[in-house]
């Protein structure tokens, strides 16, 4: 078998590559822009492009490394950031219009932390406007396609970033995740996608949706690569008051040492019929491999999970409505002409936002709204605490949790966009992971046998476990070789 | 409960956002069926139940009062539809109505 | 509808008073706190409301709103949130005001006044802490809102954190009303936690008046007063709108809920809002910060560590200086004046109430008369003691002494300097003085043979002439005795 082109390997191999000189940040960076430019037609990933940038990047990275100064085994190795990201003179628009021509005059703690280890800004990436949706059909610019079939979505809402990773023509990418926006797409699109425990990453410079919610992760195609990932952007930041207050573990650490007689939990309420039989065959597959790894696997169940979905459904936007409020066209972004103030933020808001962005905006302030708080806002916070219980109490018997990530495939672009409420309900196995704020990631177990299409087995660990999650992932993506065989990359 | 218009209406002037009549017959349906949908744990009952504002119980988080560079005037305008002698221009202001 | 007598009126009146602190730092960010300056200069993406950026609390915020909580004897909240408050304004960089709602950090106060019409227990609902908005400056027409064309925004108060504190409908007159607010700018003074300068909105005054039938359980309808710019205009604007209210009552006329504006000019208030609007804040815990739990130690620790308060203060003068009431709240009535007397005192070590005489009867005039305060006064707290030594010393008369304080105001030299430049120590020779006297005598024999018959009180006619001889530079004591001996009868 001929080793993959240099696009397709993973970024800790790459990084060894660079480490003995076999290869230059700037040609890997060059390679990444041809393979770029290639894919990029089929699955309209980018919102921008900051390939000058990234080549300069490179460079300055390989002459650390030749005066023997590199910065981190990452240093010169190209990220890709979802444009909900504030990037330092390189607009950022959270994929809507109402932020078209925004040049922010400071950088994300994520990108600040990212840069300080070396890795060139190579572009941003699309999305649902403001993090809202599940396909990147919700993109104020365009949709992006999924790799595997462009005819069908790369989910969402960090959708571009899922689609560029899979095609092989970024190693890694930031995503953020406020109700399963990287794990759905990394399902979605066969990569593995992970949203930490709330607070491990801060939240400074990304665009918020919904604060309580709101995590940024690591889409990569391998496990190693989001722990390293992960690892470089985690921990403590005096400028985000909801972040730990530790520093960042090292998750590249004991990564390997598997997870014989790990107890690992199955949810019952999850069984049957709610997901596609191809996404259970695969996921059954899963549990039985978990279980030849030595893993003990038992049920567990978790009663409040079906409130979830409405509890999410209230939360997000009642916050959202409050977060977007800024969005008047007084201080950025365009305006609206009108006579007078009302109606100057009144039409600049209805023209920059989208449908669904307008649509959770109304869901939100009426959620908020005089008379409604208790029934609707207040309810929902008390929703939360019980699935925070359930969790706490199924932990206490196992150390992880796993079901599907999503309950079907990739679907076709179009196929959902009509049922708002249809698109949220699919977000029942990832929304009360963020409810609870727990971490959960998607790694890829082959795919559907019904359309060829990849599934993702969710992995839930309890707060700031992450460790016991990278090592199951890692141990079951090993096992099942799939990522680094060429049936894991789509045909594009 | 049903959304009816006038619920549309209230929110969409709250919300400061300017819907078309389309818009917001659209609106009104789909708010109803997700808030309706939504709507389905206020049957629970949860008397007791503390409500969740955060993941994580973390309490007094804070600085010191120390001062940091402010951005300059032209980076604070960078951005700005429209500007004059360095302040954000903004038509007229009005009361809600 | 019957025409009440006006007796039976009966008035209340609540203040929500607002506070700008005086850290270095705005509440949220690390942007500078300062008054005024080039428009848009003390910003940054928190302050700003970027897209992204989140607020971090000043802890030494949390400390000074806690001072003024424990000053005006509050229970500290064990745990407290912030909260958002939604609305649209363009002063307000998010859209959203971060403040306190629920759970705010300081509740169920009370102040104390000592009123004319004696001590009334003022209660104090809750203090909170808060941003600040930024500033609009309105242009075209006449620089108002309501006819400007259009307006310009500046966030340099944007995110300045601002206490807000509010007391029960407890105040009946206006004058308590000014009262309290004097108190509680005294009392923020002292605890140096703001600037006080109510003509630059650091300290801000709104007040809720309503008039009603004594006997009745409901308020009257609340009206709002607004753009009360002075401790005096507090007590002014609510004068006259309690005016306003009773005879509106008397005429049988039904008042409406409003918001008025007070103008400083005609001393009168006329609506600003009729309908008071339906505002819907949509408040919710502020999801990017936490809750705040005071620890019964930290608190106790400021509790130790408050200064002196002006209550405090009064009983103390009450008791070291036996000053009266009228005097120690004039004295206390600000920190700087407070401290000028107390050095004052302290270096003169006598009768305080001499001091306490000339710094109201004749610095303040001074003071007055430059339009300046005394905290830009040029004479010094020890000065003042050394002139009135030199009074008691009989070193210059009262008289010569109010000249030598003119002088002393323009340059702050001391007093003895001032005199010998001047040359106005007083003439107590008593050879000189002799031949003076005994010319008035030949010159009012009148008056002299007045005296001499047992009338004294000519004695101060001759004593005048005396004084007017010697261009005021006799020694007035010596004078009066010189007299008498002479005219003994």
């Amino acid at each position: 078998m001929t080793p993959p082109a240099l696009h397709w390997r993973p970024a800790t191999e790459l990084a060894a590559g660079l480490d003995a000189g076999d290869l230059t940040s700037v040609e890997l960076t060059e390679a990444i822009i041809r393979r770029c430019d290639d894919v990029e037609p089929h699955i309209a990933a980018f919102l921008q492009r900051t390939d000058e940038r990234a080549l300069t990047g490179a460079a300055a990275a390989d002459a650390r490394r030749a005066r023997g100064e590199a910065l981190t085994p990452w240093d010169g190795i190209p990220v890709a950031y979802k444009d909900i990201f504030v990037t330092r003179d390189v607009p950022t628009t959270a994929g809507s219009r109402i932020l078209e021509r925004w040049v922010p005059p400071y950088d994300a703690t994520v990108v600040e932390r990212c840069s300080a280890a070396g890795m060139p800004l190579f572009g941003k990436t699309n999305l649902d406007q403001f993090a809202m949706g599940s396909s990147t059909e919700h993109s104020g610019f365009h949709p992006s396609r999924n790799p595997w079939d462009p005819a069908r979505v790369p989910g969402g809402s960090s959708g571009g970033s899922a689609a560029l990773v899979a095609a092989g023509a970024v190693p890694w990418a930031w995503g953020t995740d406020t109700g399963g926006s990287v794990r759905q797409p990394a399902a979605l699109c066969g990569i593995v996608g992970a949203k930490p425990t709330y607070g491990l990453v801060s939240r400074y410079g990304m665009v918020a949706f919904a604060s309580s919610l709101d995590q940024a992760g690591p889409l990569t195609r391998s496990v190693e690569d989001a722990a390293a990932l992960l690892s470089t952007a985690a921990g403590h930041d005096p400028r985000d008051s909801t972040s730990i207050r530790d520093g960042a573990p090292n998750l590249l650490e004991g990564l390997g040492e598997g997870i014989a007689g790990k107890r690992i939990g199955v949810v019952e309420e999850f069984g049957g019929e709610g997901s596609q039989p191809g996404v259970r065959a695969r996921v059954d597959d899963a549990y039985g491999r978990l279980e030849r790894l030595g893993a003990v696997l038992e049920e567990v169940s978790l009663p409040s999970f079906e409130h979830a979905i409405p509890a999410y459904y209230l939360i997000a936007p009642a916050e959202a409505s409050s977060n977007l409020a800024r969005y008047d066209g007084v201080r950025y972004g365009p305006r609206r002409v009108a006579t007078d103030i009302v109606a100057m933020n009144s039409k600049t808001r209805a023209d920059g936002f989208g449908a669904e962005v307008k649509r959770r905006i109304m869901i939100g302030t009426y959620a908020l709204s005089a008379g409604y708080y208790d029934a609707y806002y207040g309810k929902a916070q008390k929703v939360r605490t019980l699935i925070v219980e359930d969790l706490k109490r199924a932990f206490q018997r196992v150390d992880l949790i796993v079901c599907p990530t999503s309950p079907t495939t990739a679907f076709k672009l179009g196929e959902r966009t009509a049922d708002p409420l249809s698109m949220y309900l699919s977000d029942v196995y990832t929304v009360p992971v963020n409810l609870a704020g727990v971490p959960a990631m998607s790694v890829p177990c082959g795919t559907s046998p019904d359309d060829g299409l990849p599934v993702g087995l969710q992995i839930i660990a309890p707060v700031l476990d992450e460790r016991s999650m990278f090592q199951a992932a890692y141990a079951f993506e090993q096992d099942l070789g799939w990522a680094e065989s060429d049936e894991g990359r789509p045909n594009l | 409960m049903g959304i009816d218009r006038a619920a549309v209406d209230h929110v969409a002037r709250l919300a400061r956002l300017a819907l078309d009549d389309d818009e917001r017959d659209r609106m009104r349906a789909e708010l109803d069926d997700i808030l309706g949908h939504a709507g389905r744990i206020q049957a629970l009952d949860l008397d007791g139940v503390e409500p969740t504002l955060h993941p994580l119980p973390l309490v007094n988080a804070s600085r010191p009062d120390e001062i940091t560079p402010s951005l300059s005037q032209s980076d604070a305008l960078r951005s700005a539809p429209e500007a004059e002698d360095g302040r954000f221009r903004v038509p007229r202001i009005i009361e809600d109505a | 509808m019957s025409v009440a007598p006006p007796h039976t009126l009966e008035t209340t009146i609540g203040l929500e008073i607002h506070v700008e602190l005086a850290t270095a730092s705005k509440m949220f960010c690390g942007c500078k706190v300062a008054f005024g300056g080039e428009p848009n200069t003390r910003t940054c993406p928190v302050c700003l409301g970027l897209p992204g950026s989140l607020p971090v609390v000043n802890e030494r915020a949390i400390e000074y709103t806690t001072r003024i909580g424990v000053a005006f004897n509050c229970s500290i909240a064990k745990r407290s949130l912030f909260a958002r408050k939604n609305y649209f304004y363009p002063d307000m960089p998010k859209n959203y005001q971060i403040t306190q709602y629920e759970l705010p950090l300081a509740t169920q106060g009370h102040l104390t006044l000592d009123g004319e019409s004696g001590a009334v227990s003022v209660g104090v609902t809750r203090v909170h802490l808060e941003e600040d908005t930024g500033g609009s400056l309105h242009v075209g027409g006449s620089g108002r809102i309501a006819d400007s064309e259009y307006s310009l925004e500046d966030y340099n108060r944007a995110g300045t954190p601002l206490v807000e504190i509010v007391t029960e409908p407890d105040l009946h007159t206006a004058e308590q009303a000014r009262l309290f607010v004097a108190e509680l700018r005294a009392i923020v003074e002292a605890l140096g936690v703001s600037d006080v300068r109510m003509e630059e909105g650091s300290l801000r005054v709104d007040a809720n008046i309503s008039v009603r039938r004594a006997g009745e359980v409901e308020h009257g309808a609340k009206v709002e007063v607004k753009n009360m710019n002075s401790i005096r205009s507090v007590g002014r604007a609510l004068e006259h709108e309690e005016e306003r209210q009773r005879k509106a009552l008397e005429a049988g006329e039904t008042l409406v809920q409003e918001t008025r504006h007070f103008d400083e000019k005609t001393g009168t208030t006329s609506s600003l809002r009729t309908k008071e609007y339906a505002f819907d804040y949509r408040y919710f815990p502020e999801p990017d910060l936490v809750p705040f739990e005071a620890a019964d130690e930290w608190v106790e620790a400021l509790r130790a560590s408050q200064p002196e308060l002006p209550a405090e203060r009064r009983v103390r003068w009450k008791q070291t200086y036996g000053l009266p009431p009228g005097d120690v709240a004039v004295l206390a009535s600000s920190k700087a004046t407070a401290a000028w007397f107390e050095a004052a005192a302290l270096a003169y070590g006598g009768d305080a109430k001499k001091i306490v005489n000339w710094i109201i009867a004749d610095l303040f005039g001074l003071l007055n008369e430059a339009g300046i305060d005394l905290t830009e006064c040029k004479i010094a707290p020890a000065q003042l003691a050394g002139l009135v030594g030199l009074v008691d010393d009989g070193a210059i008369s009262g008289k010569q002494a109010k000249e030598v304080l003119g002088h002393m105001f323009k340059t702050g030299d001391d007093a003895a300097e001032v005199v010998q430049d001047k040359g106005l120590e007083q003439e107590s020779d008593t050879a000189v003085l002799d031949a003076v006297v005994e010319e008035v005598i030949a010159e009012n024999p009148e008056a002299a043979d007045k005296v001499r018959a047992g009338q004294l009180n000519t004695i101060g006619f001759l004593v005048g002439r005396v004084m007017r001889k010697t261009g005021g530079s006799a020694n007035p004591k010596l004078v009066t005795e010189l007299l008498r001996t002479k005219l003994a009868g």
